[in-house]
Order: C-alpha cells, then structure tokens, then sequence
C-alpha cells in the first residue's frame, strides 16, 4: 500500500511526471497554460526556487532533477490557493506540491524541525512528542467525566475525534475545554478514544510522509471500527479531511463533520442559553482545510452571527480567497526553517489584515490557529488589543457559566 | 570491504515519567516504552556515513526487547546490511561484562575492522560495554568519539574536550570506538522504506546463552529526585525584579 519512491533507474523527471498523471484529475497537468496565477496568489512564491508553475515548466523541459536538491518545497503550507485559482483545475496541492515533496523527503532532503516532527509521530502517535498516554490529560480539567468509548463498553452518538494539537497543546486545550463543556450542555452523548486515538496524519501527508499517514490512519481505523458510534465529530479541520477524503481511499469510511456544522444544527438549543455578552466586532480566519478544501464557508459565520452582541465583519483575503495561517502542510514544524528562508510569517500578515478592518476579535475554527495568530499578535503594532478567539469559545464565553 | 559492526541498545523513554516498582530498588516496567539508545543511534548514523563514503558492510547487533525488530528494519532502511538480535536476554539487565562476552562471540565470527557503539546509555550505570568489549576483542578502545575518517589498517577519530579543545587521534584498525555524535544528526527514513524493509530484509536470531544479572552492586533504594525550594523567586514589578537580578549578578560577579 505504500508508495514508494521513484525508481533511481530512470530518469527522475520522467518518472515523476508518470506518477503525477496516476493521480485523480493529474492529467490535467498537461493542460497547464503557464499562466502562473498559481505562483502569483502562492503566499511564500516569492520565497520558492520551485513555484508549481514553474515546476510544471521544468518538468516538461525534462530538467526537474533540481528540484530534489532545493529546499523550496519545504516552502509550501499547502493551502490550496493555487489549485483554487488554477484556470485548468490541475490538482497543484494535492498532487504536484505533495508529490515533490515525498520526492524530497524519500531523498533525504528534510528540515530537521520536519524530521522530529515526524519521528515523534512515529514513536508516540502525536507530532508533539508528548507521551501518548497523556492524551486525554486536558480531561482532568473538567469537572465532568468524558467516556473513554473502550473503557465505557457502549456505544455513543457522538464519537469526538479531538486531534494532537487539541489535545496536548497549553492554548488549544483551552478550546477543546470549552467544546466538552459546551458538549456536556447541551446533553450530547459523546466519548472519546483517549490514550486510544492517534495523530489523524493529515499534516503528515501533507508534508510528503505518506506511509507514516498510512499507518496512522490504519491505527485510528483499527481503534475506531471497535467503537459503536453515529459519526464522528472533529475540531480539527485537518483531521476532518483526513476523515472525509483520505482514510476512506485507504479504505475506512467513517461518517465525519467539523463541529461548527455539527453546532449549527443545534443552535435552537444554543441560542435561549446565551446571556448578555458586551459588543464586538469579529474578523473570521478561514482555515484552509476548513474553507478552501472542503467549501464549509457558512457555518462557522452562522455560529458568529448568532452570538449577541458580535458583529461579523470580513478582512481583505475571505472565504475562498483566505489566506494560511502558515501551519498547514508540516507548517507547524518549519516555522524556524520558513523565517529563515523568508523573513516572513504568514500568522503576522493575516493578523495586520484584522487590524486593518478594526477587529476587536479574531475568531478561527482549527486548533493550530490559536497559538500561531496570538503569537503573532505580540509582534504587530495596533494589535495589542487583538483577542484571538475559536469559535467555540466564543459560545461558550456569551453562555456563561 | 571494510567491516563495521554496531551495538544498539533499547532504553526506556523518558518521555514516559518514570515510576518505582513495588520492590522501591528498581524502576516500574509495566508502564516503561522503548526507544533506541540516542548514542546508539548516532553510531549507527556514523557506521552510514563511512559506508556511504567508502564503502563498507555495516552490521546491526541488538539484544531483543519490545520494539527490536522496527528497530533492526529502520536501520536497514537507512543502509545496515545485516541485523542481528540477540535472543533470550530476559527482562533483567544482564551486566555489561558478561554482554560483551556474548558480543564478543559475535562478533569475532564477523571479523570487523571497526565496531561501534554508544558511548553511555541512559540506563547503564557503568558505561564500560565497549572498554570490556574492546579487551575481549582485544582492541583498542577510544570514546567520547565525534566523527571518524578510515584509512588504511588506521581510523582517525575526533574527539572532544571539555574548553572546546578536539583532538584528532589516529588509531590502529580493528578498533572499538565509543559514538559521542555522529558527523551528520542521524537522517530521518521514510516509513514507506522501512515497511519495504520489513518485507525484504531478514533479521538472524542469536542466542545469547547465559547472561549474568548480578553486577555485585546492591541498590538500596530508587527513587525520583525530590522537590526541594533552592530556588529564589524575585517578586516586584519589571523594574524591580531586573534590579535585583542585575545586584545579584554583581555580586556573583559576572557583571
Ligand atoms: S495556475 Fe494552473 S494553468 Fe496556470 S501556471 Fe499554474 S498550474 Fe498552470
Ligand atoms: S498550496 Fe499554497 S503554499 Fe503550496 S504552492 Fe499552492 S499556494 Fe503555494
């Protein structure tokens, strides 16, 4: 099942290309107009000796072989700004950016951040290098029992996929414990696979480690298909896609949805609980995995707008158009090496986007989001004021206790 | 060819926190995961690199535990070409005397020009697996070993002081080199080569016959260090607390 690497006996460009065309829609790379629209809208194209246009010009000049030796891949977040522009609908994310970068990787070319990101994930099942059997610590917090679904024996309706960051990390906990509580509000039934769950692979794949993605995804397969559940709800829009368009190419359908969809059909029940909640005006981030990817647009605003007191407002790049935070595509670990190479952070320039329209809050819907734009919020003048928010916690905050 | 032959030990993960057994003289393994000695590692990156360079078999000897064979198969994805466990080593640490003299047996047989291990482990208390190894091997034996180039029937090995001070030395082949760190950080393998890897390499099963557990060292009593208050918290606003620190840090002098 795994995909191995391109055979060293033929050429690699050739043998390249060969494998970007066994890829749904690949063919459509022949029909690449070099209009570089692709390059023009990629946040971090001017950083890249390889942006996919041009990459797609040197494949067919048969000289790609550079491209192994460049770091400019390692460039790449992922955020399918390009394959959403693309005049020709070439599959420039998911097949000729992941592509390359397995190429890379199988040669040897990795960032040494990527590299422990990676070898964690291996050894622990989360790229943090926490101990698996803390996963399910930010729990402890609560005051309230979440079920472990192997522990509890029964089925449940709702099955909680919560994700690595969501789990481990100081500032993305906090939203994952405002999600439980919003959860146990509501009556929900729900469980999670605790010390159980591995890291769901998404960004791993992304950042060109498919057979680590692969054996990820059979472990959580393995984990799941013993639980009794009607679907399975993520706050993690990384792990939803994995969920939703990857495992079930591997071969393990599960029914999955993005909580803000999950919460906009229960806002009937949401809304008689919200109190008197001050005024504010709230830019809403699109996560890439979230918006572009996957079209869920509306139910994040849906959740905002209900919200008293909140006033939604739009920043230049929205919607289709957003712009990465800069963690997709192994982004998370290669902050040190993108600086370097770049001199510039995605998280900043979308933060100086919110304090551009005057937001007092900036809401996001994934947990790698959080961190990064607080982060980055220290450092941009005008946005001392800025409070980052997920959209969950912004319920739960105008509920109250 | 050149033949190298590495020692690569498992030892707990500290990521795990550690607990005492019941017994209070030893570490809890129920709860203990494994994980390559991080030396061990920078050996077998190290045994990579000279192949790399000029040639060589590399040899992977490890003695069993939970997780061994990834292990062996990882390494043959980065470049080792034979992996060897050793089999019937039982959950009490034998002593690294009577290890080496099973080693020694080994690796005899394999009649390398080179053998390579970690310099510690973390679970070792005694650090002299490749001293008894090298005597009984009867070669000699240089650790604390940052890179090493071959030449012919010699190596020469760098080896760093304390003072920033490295000396180069040049040693007579076969030797037994204790690994510091590897020229390069030991490289990442895709998982897809080492599923390959599990598919196609073979791993030799060796007995180890009969180890011995009984170092002559007695522990009294194991335990995790405790929580004491030497530390002194400046309290007070920015100004404050930067004065303090500078008034310190005179009078420790280093101002
Ligand atoms: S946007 Fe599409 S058609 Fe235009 S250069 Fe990029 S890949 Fe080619
Ligand atoms: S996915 Fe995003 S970062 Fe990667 S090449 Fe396309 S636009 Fe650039």
């Amino acid at each position: 099942m795994a995909v191995n690497g391109i055979q060293q006996s033929l050429p690699f460009t050739a043998q390249f290309k060969e494998s970007l065309l066994k890829i749904p829609e690949g063919e459509n790379i022949q029909a690449c107009l070099q209009c570089a629209c692709c390059s023009g809208v990629c946040p971090f194209g001017f950083a890249m000796d390889f942006p996919p246009g041009r990459m797609i010009a040197w494949m067919r000049a048969g000289i790609l072989d550079e491209m192994l030796k460049s770091d400019s891949v390692w460039m790449c977040v992922s955020c399918y700004a390009c394959t959403e522009v693309c005049p020709k609908d070439i599959p420039i994310t998911l097949a000729l950016m992941t592509r390359a970068k397995e190429e890379a990787l199988l040669a040897g070319n990795v960032p040494a951040e990527l590299q422990s990101a990676l070898e964690f994930s291996q050894q622990y099942g989360n790229p943090l290098g926490e101990s698996s059997r803390k996963r399910a610590a930010w729990s402890e917090e609560l005051d309230f029992e979440i079920p472990i679904i192997r522990k509890a024996k029964r089925p449940v309706d709702i099955l909680w996929f919560v994700g690595d960051y969501a789990s481990y990390h100081p500032r993305s906990k906090n939203v994952t414990i405002a999600f439980a509580t919003l959860l146990n509000k509501l009556g929900i039934d729900f469980g999670i696979l605790g010390p159980d769950e591995f890291s769901d692979g998404d960004s791993q794949r992304l950042a060109g480690e498919r057979g680590l993605f692969e054996m990820l995804a059979e472990k959580n397969a393995k984990v799941i298909s013993r639980c009794e559940f009607t679907e399975i709800i993520t706050t993690d829009p990384h792990a939803y896609n994995a969920f939703k368009n990857e495992y079930p190419q591997l071969g393990f359908d599960f029914p999955v949805r993005h909580y803000t969809e999950f919460l906009v059909e229960h806002l009937d029940e949401i809304t008689p609980l919200f109190k008197e909640n001050g005024k504010a005006k709230v830019a809403y981030h699109d996560p890439c995995y979230l918006g572009r990817v996957n079209k869920i647009y509306d139910a994040p605003r849906q959740l905002i707008e209900a919200i008293p007191g909140l006033e939604l407002i739009e920043m230049a790049h929205n919607k289709s158009t957003s712009l990465c935070c800069g963690g997709g595509g192994g982004g998370m670990w290669l902050d040190g090496f993108r600086w370097e190479k770049s001199e510039s952070r995605l998280s900043e320039w979308r933060v100086k986007e919110a304090v551009a329209v005057n937001a007092d809050i900036l809401a996001v819907a994934c947990p790698y989001e959080p961190p990064r734009f607080e982060d980055a919020a220290k450092a941009i003048t005008g946005a001392e004021k800025l409070q980052v928010k997920d959209v969950v916690e912004l319920i739960v905050d105008a509920i109250g206790n | 060819m050149t033949e190298i032959v590495v020692i690569a030990r498992l030892v707990p993960d500290l990521v795990e926190e550690l607990e005492i057994a019941t017994s209070g003289t030893a570490l809890d393994l129920a709860w203990l995961r494994l994980i390559i000695n991080e030396f061990d590692n920078h050996a077998i990156e190290q045994a990579i690199i000279l192949k790399e360079r000029s040639g060589a078999t590399v040899t992977i000897i490890s003695p069993e535990a939970e997780g061994v064979e990834d292990m062996l198969f990882t390494t043959a994805a980065k470049g080792a070409d034979k992996l060897i466990k050793l089999t019937g080593v039982g959950e009490e640490k034998p002593t690294n005397l009577s290890m080496a003299q099973t080693l020694a047996e080994i690796i005899k047989e394999i009649n390398p020009d080179l053998v390579l291990t970690g310099v510690q482990a973390h679970d070792d208390f005694t650090g002299d697996l490749a001293p008894q190894l090298a005597d009984l091997l009867d070669m000699p034996y240089v650790g604390y070993i940052s890179g090493i180039s071959l030449g012919d029937g010699k190596a020469t090995a760098y080896k760093e002081y304390p003072g920033g001070i490295l000396a180069e030395m040049e040693i007579a082949l076969p030797a037994v080199l204790g690994i510091q760190s590897s020229e390069e950080p030991p490289r990442y393998v895709a998982i897809s080569k080492v599923r390959q890897m599990m598919n196609t390499a073979s791993i030799e099963d060796r007995d180890a016959g009969v180890l011995e557990t009984d170092s002559g060292v007695v522990i009294d009593r194991m335990y995790l260090p405790e929580v004491a208050d030497r530390a002194e918290m400046l309290e007070g606003d920015e100004e404050e607390v930067a004065s303090k620190l500078i008034a310190i840090l005179q009078d420790l002098g280093l101002l």
